[in-house]
């Protein structure tokens, strides 16, 4: 036979960096995983792809109506609640999708070896290309509100790149945790919302009192937040200052998430 | 192709009741698998026979991989494909030439490797034109045929089948056992969980008898079927 690959159980290979390696060969698997999710999306509703970009639309129209007027020193308030809103919902959607299908898809983990990452991944895979696609109503937006787009717009890579970090090690984190308590998955949803409450999106920082916005600070997604808002909206260029607390938190994040989840993958097929 | 399979614990069963607060922590160790020793070669289809949770899923599913032993050790050497549930990675929103792609990533594909194999596959599911239509829209039947023809245009070196020739009509049965016969004549090992005994008997090299974990007879399929019967009165 042409192949010589060779399973065996005994080998100790520390599982973080097996893992890792399992993953990176079956990239083509995590491509494909997330072309099922994207079309599986789109199939059956009408609306399809235009319904991505809709959401945060809505959402923002909404919010803009009740809180421009409160607002009202920030320069174009849709501007500035979309810009936030877009890079939030990457990061809650692709979360809670990384722990959901890795409890519901259960399934398939029980019928054929895949590297138990790949469902994180792929979730990820699917929130970016989700927020490729918000990306046109936010420039639509920023044109029309008259929100000039800089050329630091092209340090954007950078705050994705960040902000994919960070989401992948955390729903890493709570996928291992809900697969031993199912709860966390509500719960979560519960977190998401007041979390997304503490972090400066709907509202400036600069409209919270001064003694509470060390509490602003304490919290890991204002840094990465802002590390994506100021070379979009604010036309400015990132100082070393804003950068590096993100990128400790983002690298952080995906290091401790990547060992709690790989400690712990071997014992997911009896679980699920 | 050799392998050892050993125990195995599965299904410890716990009940938090509130994580931070009281546990009551309720625990029953089941080995599915005790004390199993195997070894099965290349080119041979080996059987194995057993009533309803003896452990022969257990047992194929520790050499696919998809649990880790607990106690023991699994080798195994080249490509293997299961085909422990048809179908296990199928979407049925999904067209059957998309599934043939997701399946054979599943598998371990390239795409382009599954393009160079993907008119072969749907010759053998002999679907036609069905495969552009979604397989929610599939019969049991067309499911099983799709699903054996992907898993078997790897040519993998070790085929793992649980149970599922016995969907398909006669002309897919018979199919299915030609290639597996052309797979073992090539030098692939072949595991065969079946209930149907005269299949057993007429594709099998060597069998095994698996009872509540435990392997009580192997060897050749018409012995180890004559101790299973002795063993069901």
């Amino acid at each position: 036979m042409q192949s010589t690959s060779v399973y065996d159980s005994a080998n100790k290979v520390p599982h973080a960096l097996q893992e890792l390696r399992e993953a990176l060969g079956h990239r083509h698997l995590i491509f494909q995983l997330v072309r099922r999710d994207i079309l599986t999306r789109y199939k059956r509703s009408f609306l399809g792809v235009a319904w991505t970009m809709l959401n945060p639309l809505g959402i923002m129209v909404v919010m803009s109506f009740v809180f421009s007027q409160i607002f009202s020193a920030v320069h174009s308030y849709p501007a500035f609640l979309l810009t936030g809103l877009v890079a939030w919902n990457f990061f809650s959607q692709s979360t809670t999708a990384a722990m959901y299908s890795l409890v519901w898809g259960g399934g398939l983990l029980q019928r054929i070896y895949i590297p138990r990452a790949s469902f994180g991944i792929s979730a990820i895979g699917s929130g970016l290309v989700n927020l490729l696609l918000a990306f046109v109503p936010l420039v639509i937006v920023m044109v029309a509100t008259g929100v000039p787009i800089r050329i630091t717009a092209v340090f954007m890579p950078v705050s994705l790149l960040f902000l994919v970090c960070f989401s992948l090690g955390l729903g890493l984190a709570i996928s291992t945790l809900a697969i031993y308590f199912p709860d966390v998955a509500e719960m979560y949803q519960i977190i998401l919302l007041a979390w997304m409450y503490l972090t400066p999106i709907i509202y400036p920082e600069t409209a919270i009192p001064k003694q509470y916005q060390t509490v602003l600070h304490c919290n890991p997604m204002y840094y990465l937040i802002q590390l994506w808002r100021l070379p979009l909206y604010d036309g400015r260029w990132p100082a070393w200052s804003d950068i590096w607390p993100a990128a400790a938190i983002a690298f952080g994040m995906l290091v401790v998430g990547w060992f709690i989840f790989t400690s712990k993958s071997d014992e997911f097929a009896y679980r699920v | 192709m050799r392998y050892h399979v050993p125990s195995e614990r599965i299904g410890t069963f716990k009940e938090y009741m509130i994580r931070a607060i009281q546990r009551q922590i309720k625990m029953r160790t089941f080995w599915a698998l005790n004390d199993v020793s195997l070894e099965v070669n290349r080119g041979e289809v080996f059987g194995l026979v057993g009533n309803n949770g003896a452990g022969k899923s257990t047992l194929l599913k520790v050499v696919a991989r998809v649990l880790r032993p607990t106690k023991g050790r699994v080798v195994v050497w080249g490509r293997v494909a299961p085909l422990l549930e048809l179908g296990a990675g199928f979407h049925p929103e999904l067209t059957g030439k998309e599934n043939i792609f997701l399946n054979s990533a599943l598998l371990g594909f390239t795409h382009r490797e599954t393009l160079e194999k993907y008119d072969q596959i749907v010759e053998f599911s002999e679907l036609g034109d069905f495969i552009n239509a979604p397989i929610r829209t599939y019969s049991s039947g067309m499911y099983a045929r799709l699903g054996f023809s992907v898993a078997t245009s790897s040519e993998p070196d070790v085929l793992i089948v649980d149970e599922i020739l016995g969907v398909g009509d006669e002309s897919f049965r018979q199919k299915c056992q030609t290639r597996i016969e052309t797979f073992r004549q090539r030098g692939a090992a072949i595991l065969l969980v079946s209930h149907d005994m005269p299949t057993i008997q007429k594709m099998c090299q060597r069998a095994a008898w698996l009872d509540h974990g435990v392997l009580k007879a192997i060897g050749e399929p018409e012995r180890v079927i004559q101790i299973y019967r002795q063993g069901q009165e």
